[in-house]
């Protein structure tokens, strides 16, 4: 019998549907033109990226030409940030976000700062939730945009963001949220929510790696990141990743079918059962994050007296793979960031494991990984000089 | 990213717990930086360590490290145990990613402690040219406690594996 595998790090990234990647196959080598020739090729091509980017605004409840497509999460963050920031320079100076922004967010701020602009970090409470009230608090006449993300990549939980989205709209503030975890596994609405600009990101929701794009609520003017021939309205130069973006919209169209027949519900009992399962077999274990407000697919724990990458290695022998912000598994030394914006002590951050299922987790998998875990924590804790009952 | 025999030792630890008839106890690190270490020894009058243990809280390097500076000590007179320096065990694990050679100071400087310690209980006080118990010098001080000064490994290490990227 081959040891079972079961792939639990996908909020990392997802595998690749099989339907998305039928939808790209064509694109490398059968329809190979370029989107932006007039002729039969070029315009075979154009068809794929119009597909695509009706597909990918479906998901979201947006109009096609408000998406712009963009080599990934990344990107997407840096041009809203720094296309903003060079729009409106003008009007003023001042960025707010959060303490747990993705580094693709919260270093381009940071880069801003030393570049002639300045910023607040709001903190958060000990469910990593940010406070509209201090986000209110912290805007300036001279605040121009305001990010906080949707739901955060490393505790699950999901931000207010139609809360702080609305207190930006009072203020004349633009507001954009870091989607990459969130959209294609929680519905969102952009009709119906205060949001000006959002990133997503086709790697997270069984689409391809390297392809994403930025919502861009229609009149609002960005400075591109990327000059050249004009692609994407003039946001995003370069010749179109056709395949990628065939596996983008087809990625989009799926998950906006698992996200209206209920699919999601069958991911949140599954996610549950692992939370309810671990605190009830491992003794001192606190979850991180919001227990309610979280992604469906998202569990992350803090194990006390032991070490994050050791369980991670352990699990991963043992055919699971899961990821740790303990500061081992980093090679910076520091537990991660967002651990310790939640008020967790460096100890206890550095026992951090985040566990996030796919679509395809099933009962086994999870029953699986309740098996396995609770004697590896044991083990690291009976070397462990911090472990009492040694 | 790790050696075969840094999997081995952290997988199957050698001489993992307490000691509990250990006539001398060093303890190093410091829970901030993830990394703590501590070892019991049991030292004969001949002053050679006849038992030892570890218990070690740290990443699979930092246990496989305490793991084999445990083995490679026993039985060794301490005088000869001293000698031995965290290169040595690094490459007795047939070497350890730039990142985790902290991890092998920690048990080079866990075994320094447990010695002094030893001396410390049979003179009173605290033995000349040994640090004290606790300092950890494993972060190179990036901790901001202030320790780290006078150490060998302080170039800046390139690390290709940058894990925070899989976000
Ligand atoms: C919240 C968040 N933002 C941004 C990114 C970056 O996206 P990408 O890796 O596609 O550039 C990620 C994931 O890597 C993420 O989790
Ligand atoms: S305490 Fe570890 S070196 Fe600073």
């Amino acid at each position: 019998m081959t040891p079972r595998k079961v792939y639990l790090d996908n909020s990392a990234t997802t595998q690749v549907d099989k339907k998305v990647l039928e939808a790209m196959l064509p694109y490398f080598s059968e329809e190979y033109g370029n989107p932006n020739s007039l002729h039969a090729w070029g315009r075979d091509a154009r068809k794929c990226v119009d597909k695509a980017r009706t597909q990918v605004a479906g998901l979201i409840g947006a109009e096609p030409k408000d998406i712009i497509f963009t080599g990934g999460g990344s990107e997407a963050d840096n041009l809203a940030i720094k296309g903003t920031a060079w729009a409106l320079k003008d009007k003023g100076r001042h960025i707010i976000t959060s303490s747990i922004e993705h580094h693709a967010l919260l270093d381009t701020v940071r880069w801003l700062g030393k570049n002639g602009y300045e910023y607040t970090i709001l903190p958060v409470d000990k469910t990593g939730m940010v406070d509209p009230k201090e986000l209110e608090a912290a805007i300036r006449p001279d605040t121009i945009l305001a990010s906080v993300m949707f739901a955060n990549n490393e505790i699950g939980t999901i931000e207010p963001v139609a809360e702080l989205g609305e207190v930006c709209r009072r203020h004349g503030v633009l507001f954009h949220t870091d989607g990459v975890q969130a959209a294609g596994h929680v519905k969102i609405d952009l009709k119906d929510l205060p949001i000006d600009m959002m990133t997503m990101a086709a790697h997270k929701m069984y689409g391809p790696k390297g392809v994403g794009a930025l919502y861009v609520r229609k009149g609002i003017k960005l400075i591109p990141v990327i000059h050249g021939g004009g692609q994407e309205f003039g946001l995003r130069s370069g010749t179109e990743n056709t395949p990628g973006l065939a596996g983008f919209g087809m990625a989009a169209e799926l998950a906006a079918n698992r996200l209206a027949n209920g699919e999601i519900d069958n991911e949140i009992r599954l996610r549950d059962k692992l939370i309810d399962g671990l605190m009830e077999r491992i003794p001192e274990v606190i979850l991180t994050g919001h227990r309610t407000k979280r992604l469906p697919y998202h569990a992350s724990i803090c194990v006390k007296y032991v070490e994050g990458e050791g369980m991670l290695l352990l699990l991963d022998a043992a055919g699971i793979g899961v990821s740790s912000g303990s500061a081992c598994t980093s090679g910076s030394l520091e537990p991660s960031y967002v651990l310790l914006s939640l008020g967790l002590d460096h100890s206890t951050a550095h026992g951090s494991v985040r566990i996030t299922l796919s679509k395809d987790t099933n009962d086994e998998d999870i029953d699986y990984v309740l098996e396995k875990f609770p004697p590896i924590v044991e083990k690291l804790r009976s070397m462990s000089p911090f472990y009492k009952n040694n | 990213m790790y050696s075969d025999k840094v999997v081995d030792y952290f997988m199957n630890p050698r001489n993992a717990g307490k000691l509990d008839d250990a006539n001398a106890i060093g303890e190093v690190g410091n829970p901030k930086c993830g990394d703590v270490m501590k070892i019991y020894l049991k030292i004969n009058d001949q002053e050679i360590i006849e038992d030892i243990k570890f218990e070690t809280f740290g990443c699979a390097a930092a246990i496989a490290t305490s793991s084999m500076i445990t083995e490679m000590v026993k039985g060794k007179p301490i005088a000869e145990a001293l000698k031995i320096n965290n290169k040595d065990v690094a490459e007795a694990l047939g070497g350890l990613p730039p990142a985790k050679l902290h991890c092998s100071l920690l048990a080079q400087e866990g075994i320094e402690a447990a010695v002094a310690d030893y001396f410390k209980r049979k003179t009173g006080k605290h033995p000349e040219g040994f640090k004290a118990n606790t300092t950890c010098t494993a972060c190179g001080g990036s901790c901001g406690e202030g320790a780290g000064q006078g150490h060998e490994e302080e170039e800046e290490i390139f690390v290709s594996e940058d894990h925070r990227a899989a976000e």
